[in-house]
């Protein structure tokens, strides 16, 4: 995925079934991400999300136990979230013995929300260098002012 | 949650050519439209148009010398840029650090559990 992707990723203690369980049940959720958690997961299942006062609504994508996880969420209320409204957040388990599980996250779709639908095609069809590495590069020569 | 600000500025910085022409920016200092167009493989119209766009999200800003409009980057609000994006990433992290917290507790908990 080109463009704005944020990457991070953690190496956990824990067999990936067990992680699986703390990153896709509801009430699981609302202890690391949102305050309120209303969902099922289900590949297209919309579900509701609150952060303090605020709160938007976020629908399943991929449901692959135990080692895939992806929803899409922030785009506006009443519309389908389709790339260039949203922000989409995917999930990778990957078991590195039977009690360590590595999880990476990544969430991309910042740089597409304001884009004119010619723009997002042309865009998605560039796969040039990524978003992390530009701003290290203009961090670099920024600094050397 | 993002601003219309922060949309502003994404669609400005996520874009290939964009990037192009703002690296050009940062490293050169202040150069005119025509010369980013010799070092672009698009036109002098397209660097314009990249040109208003960048303008707009703030990220650079122009002079005129003479008869020729100097362009150059506002790096406070590149810093932002990258500022920002480096809390989104700091957010993940502290989310992740959550989960490897409830998965290991979780984890912990079965462990004792006789089964």
């Amino acid at each position: 995925m080109p463009g704005l992707t944020i990457e991070r990723e953690i190496l956990i203690e824990a067999p990936v079934k067990v992680v699986w369980r703390t990153i896709t049940e509801p009430d699981q959720i609302s202890q690391w991400f949102a305050d309120k958690v209303e969902l099922v997961v289900e590949p297209g299942a919309h579900g509701y999300m609150e952060f303090g006062d605020q709160g938007g609504p976020v629908v399943v994508e991929t449901v692959d136990p135990p080692s895939r996880f992806s929803f899409r969420w922030n785009h506006p209320r009443g519309e389908q979230p389709v790339p260039g409204n949203s922000m989409l957040v995917e999930f990778t388990l990957t078991p590195e013995d039977d009690e360590r599980t590595r999880l990476r996250v990544t969430e991309s779709g910042h740089e597409l929300r304001a884009w004119p639908d010619a723009e997002k095609q042309r865009y998605a069809d560039e796969h040039r260098d990524g978003w992390g590495e530009f701003l290290d590069r203009l961090a670099t020569v920024l600094a050397k002012r | 949650m993002t601003t219309q600000a922060d949309n502003e500025l994404w669609s400005a910085i996520g874009d290939p050519s964009r990037r192009q022409v703002l690296d050009l920016l940062v490293s050169h200092g202040e150069v005119s439209a025509s010369w980013l167009a010799e070092r672009v493989p698009f036109s002098r119209q397209a660097v314009s148009k990249h040109l208003v766009v960048l303008e707009r999200a703030g990220l650079i800003s122009r002079r005129k010398q003479g008869r020729e409009v100097l362009y150059q980057v506002e790096a406070g609000r590149l810093d932002q840029a990258t500022r920002t994006m480096a809390e989104l990433a700091a957010q993940w992290d502290r989310r992740l650090a959550t989960i490897k917290r409830l998965a290991e507790t979780a984890h912990a908990e079965n462990e004792r559990r006789p089964s």
